[in-house]
């Protein structure tokens, strides 16, 4: 394509300010009078609230306000930032009787200092009836299993009997046919644990009244819109008295795609008439905010001999802690977008989401997939492997391709019947050939596990797909308007959660109207001025937003070719733009400068060049990605090292392909932790046991191995230039191409995550005892 | 409430602020507007925070203000020179190693310390360097790329390089 801005490695548009540490993000303002605010949480994983006394909290000199669930309205709701109406049950309230989990909110407070807030929450006095607690999802549903949500006005839970907050069942042809066509089926078990965001900046709100008594919440949010409905709906305001401004956000990762602080910190500022900020602090952000689900997955899937898969049946019971925040469509996903990744005929998912008393899982990078294609993957080359197959050659003769028609998906949207998905670009056997080249797959994969000594090499692949937005849900609207200089202003709805959306955005504004970066100017995320967009996620931003700034620059463009038709005297079909200038396309060649444009409309046409659009997809283009993992597994310490990841992504076009590699090298350090190291661990009482980042491990410079990233560009019809998505899918192929190198390299397969270096250890000696060490060395 | 004042020099300008003896220096900074001070965990365990003193990285959420009384601190806000930029933050912007930029001030700092001790480290170094600045957004490589980068573009001055 040619192109002269889009497809550029340009520099962020927001960079300048973000280097030379402009005040840019939600906490970097100092507002007069304005109040901290803290929320008591619960010590106990399931307790009903006996009585609670403030007095002695509010007499604290220095503390504005105090609330209890006596104090504010009780609206059933999700914290969910989803279009309306949320599939996600309403089953939260802004305070309750009740609590659900350690770290539910029992109160809150605002005072004029931290410390002060503090003191003030150690003075509430609370009696608690301490209530039996679930927190083992294989339990929840048993028959005398304490019932977490037994009040009466929640609404759209499955079973609240038994703790199920959503159930899924769907079924493509017939699966039990299918295994009876098969030749051999092969079923086994795994399961993933409960994983946190860990975005740096933790979330944070600050809320006040403004000159009109409108409630300002300017917020670390992935959803402003639903954010302005949810807390409107909450606090029982009117929309128009309620503004959400998202300013640069430290990482979201899904979990800002919450309403998490906002209700809180507003019925504060309400409360004192003040200011009010609420930021999380690590430990908070760790159990008090949201996570993956964690999940047991059974797969069965039936093959032919030649290893041709008919049919997989996918069951799946996951928890969604104490509250089904995102509950059915995370779950939804890890059918819809894992099992259509082969070309079986036969496809069935079947899916329980329980409560139990834990933290609250939400929306994270993948939503869903990671854990469904950890299975999946796992046992496609658990297959291979036993049919004597290359896991390549497997894939290359089962994988989903350009024409295919994904029924599941027409049956598993968000929350209701979706549309079905036509793939109209794939580049995904290019990514498996390059992804094998990069890692040396022929050669290592013959040679590796030969080698002596105590530390075993070997190489693991896995292939992966996602989405591009949901198919007929997500929208989102885009404003231009064009300055004396020749300069626009981009408005658009749409968050930049720090992956680069305002950059990307103006360079498809910028390559439509033909002018350079540096003459759009990026407003985005305010509600009072920017206009609709459900949000950042669902790897939505790019096609969905993308495609409302390419419609609305058309139509702009089309404004600025009409003047510029006068003023030169041609018509408009002989101009085109491009450098900042409309010029002819035919003999003389005429021109003049967008500045030039800008100041005859404006000042002699008396026209304001603008226009605005709306735009939204009927498919999800799925992006592709093909990983491939070297490891090395120390049979003596159980450490296992990944060596090279080599990822190889199909994105569509990529509009910033440094962005967009920035994008795949993040998630896939996202994707190690959740492989190798990360889990928010629990005690028998619900309390977390590892709230920090010396005890839950992430990634650091010097833990990583040596990434390879590439991109497989193909040119989506739907997408803006191209476009799909890239930000979600590489997350997805870490887990199981290294539990497959793993098995390649030691012979032993894990099935359960995070593989740890005891969990590693635990493996090898129940599957290879031999490797065990001596009794009599172990107990000398 | 006890009171103290402090002196210290911020990026090249003597300040005098009236802290409490218990308020950590990334509080004191933020209060002040150095907003390029991140607090992302206040336990030493992320880099956020990182600021230099006497030219050394520092986790100011794991020291009271009081202890750099008389020091010279270096935050990110002091970097570049009016519109100039540092090398360093040239090459975070052209390497694509921003992305929320809430961990670059620390990384930027901790990279510059390390430059002005190493003006040419191995990519072993630079990682040892950035070990411990968290970050959740880029894997990395493109921070790792734009340290190598500055150091290659960066002038260094001849007492220094020798
Ligand atoms: S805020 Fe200081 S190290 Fe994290
Ligand atoms: S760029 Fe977001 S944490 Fe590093």
């Amino acid at each position: 394509m040619n192109t002269t801005v889009v497809g550029k490695n340009l520099r962020k548009v927001d960079g300048f300010k973000l280097v030379t540490g402009g005040a840019a993000f939600t906490d970097d303002v100092l507002l007069p009078g304005m109040l901290y605010g803290k929320i008591l949480p619960s010590p106990y994983a399931h307790a009903r609230i006996k009585r609670i006394d403030t007095s002695k909290a509010k007499a604290l000199p220095g503390v504005h306000a105090v609330l209890t669930y006596k104090d504010v309205p009780r609206v059933p709701h999700t914290t969910a930032g989803q279009a309306w109406p949320e599939p996600s049950p309403y089953d939260t309230y802004l305070l309750d009787s009740k609590v659900r989990f350690v770290g539910d909110r029992v109160a809150a407070v605002a005072a004029e200092s931290r410390a002060l807030a503090e003191q003030a929450l150690r003075l509430i006095d609370v009696d608690y009836e301490v209530l039996p607690a679930v927190l083992d999802m294989e339990a929840a549903m048993d028959a005398g299993a304490p019932v977490i949500h037994d009040e009466p006005d929640s609404t759209k839970i499955f079973d609240r009997e038994h703790n199920i907050a959503a159930h899924i069942r769907r079924e493509i042809g017939n699966v039990d046919d299918g295994f009876r066509e098969a030749d051999f089926i092969f079923e086994r078990e795994y399961r993933t644990q409960r994983q946190q965001h860990c975005m740096l900046e933790p979330h944070v709100t600050i809320c006040w009244l403004d000159g009109d008594g409108r409630l300002m919440i300017r917020t670390s949010t992935q959803v402003p819109y639903h954010c302005r409905r949810q807390v409107a709906m909450i606090l029982q305001i009117p929309v128009s008295r309620v503004r959400v401004i998202k300013p640069r956000i430290g990482g979201g990762f899904g979990g800002k795609q919450e309403m998490l602080l906002e209700d809180i910190c507003s019925a504060l500022a309400l409360a004192t008439r003040r200011p009010v900020k609420i930021e999380y602090t690590r430990e908070e952000e760790f159990y008090m905010a949201r996570s993956r689900h964690p999940q047991i997955l059974r797969m069965k899937m039936g093959v032919k001999r030649d290893g041709t898969v008919v049919a997989s049946h996918l069951q799946v019971l996951a928890t969604t802690g104490a509250y089904g925040s995102h509950a059915s469509t995370v779950q939804g996903n890890t059918g819809s977008k894992v099992l259509p990744l082969y070309r079986a005929p036969h496809l069935r998912f079947e899916c329980d989401v329980v409560y139990t008393n834990t933290p609250v899982a939400g929306a994270f990078r993948g939503y869903g997939c990671p854990q469904g294609f950890f299975a999946q993957e796992s046992l496609a080359d658990e297959i291979a492997y036993k049919l004597g197959m290359d896991p390549v050659e497997f894939h290359r003769k089962n994988a989903i391709r350009l024409g295919d028609v994904d029924k599941l998906s027409a049956q598993l949207g968000e929350g209701k019947e979706g549309l079905p998905r036509v793939i109209r670009s794939c580049g995904l056997p290019e990514c498996v050939k390059r992804g094998a080249a990069a890692i040396d797959w022929d050669r290592k994969r013959q040679s590796l596990p030969a080698r002596a000594g105590f530390v075993k090499h070997g190489v693991g692949m896995s292939c992966t797909m996602q989405g591009s937005g949901i198919a007929g849900i997500d929208w989102a609207a885009s404003f231009l308007k064009m300055n004396e200089d020749g300069s626009f202003f981009l408005q658009v709805g749409a968050s930049d959660v720090g992956a680069g959306a305002d950059t990307v955005l103006a360079q498809i504004a910028a390559e439509t109207l033909g002018v350079s970066l540096g003459k759009i100017i990026v407003t985005s995320g305010d509600t009072d001025f920017t206009p609709f967009d459900t949000g950042a996620y669902a790897s939505s931003t790019t096609i969905i937003s993308g495609g409302a700034v390419k419609k609305a620059a058309e139509k702009v463009r089309a404004q600025v070719l009409g003047v510029a038709a006068k003023m030169l005297a041609v018509p408009v079909e002989n101009l085109a733009c491009a450098k900042d200038e409309v010029f002819t396309t035919t003999k003389p060649r005429k021109s003049v400068s967008m500045a030039e444009v800008a100041l005859q409309a404006l000042y002699q046409e008396k026209l304001q060049i603008m226009d605005g659009a709306s735009h939204y997809n009927t498919d999800s283009p799925p992006p592709f990605c093909a990983t491939f993992a070297e490891v090395a597994v120390d049979t003596q310490t159980g450490r296992v090292r990944v060596v090279h990841l080599a990822t190889a992504v199909d994105p569509g076009v990529a509009i910033n392909p440094m962005q967009a590699e920035g994008q795949v090298e993040g998630a896939v350090t996202q994707g190690l932790g959740f492989a190798l190291s990360e889990e928010l661990m629990l005690n028998h009482t619900g309390w977390p046991m590892n709230p920090n980042f010396l005890d839950y491990k992430i990634f650091s410079a010097k833990d990583m191995p040596k990434l390879t990233t590439i991109l497989v560009e193909t040119e989506e019809p739907l997408g803006p230039y191209g476009a799909k998505s890239v930000s979600e899918v590489p997350i997805n192929g870490v887990a199981p191409a290294i539990a497959n190198a793993i098995f390649h390299a030691v012979g032993v397969r894990i099935r359960k995550l995070p593989i740890r270096p005891e969990d590693m250890l635990r493996a090898l000696y129940e599957q290879q005892p031999e490797l065990k060490p001596e009794e009599a060395l172990v107990t000398q | 409430m006890k009171t103290m004042s402090l002196c210290v020099t911020v990026n090249g300008e003597s300040k005098q602020w009236t802290i409490a003896p218990g308020d950590l220096l990334l509080d004191v900074l933020r209060r002040e507007g150095y907003f390029g001070v991140k607090r992302g965990c206040e336990k030493g365990e992320c880099g956020a925070c990182t600021v230099l003193v006497h030219g050394k990285p520092v986790n100011s959420c794991l020291i009271f203000a009081a202890q750099v009384e008389g020091g010279e601190i270096l935050t990110i806000e002091g970097l570049a020179q009016g519109d100039t930029l540092d090398p360093l933050q040239e090459a975070f912007l052209d390497h694509g190693a921003v992305q929320c930029g809430f961990c670059t001030p620390g990384m930027i700092l901790a990279a510059k310390a390390l430059l002005d001790r190493q003006p040419h480290p191995t990519e072993e170094q630079v990682r040892e360097a950035l070990a411990g600045n968290y970050c959740r957004c880029t894997g990395y490589r493109k921070p790792v790329e734009a340290v190598l980068a500055a150091a290659a573009r960066r002038k260094v001055p001849t007492e220094v390089a020798r």
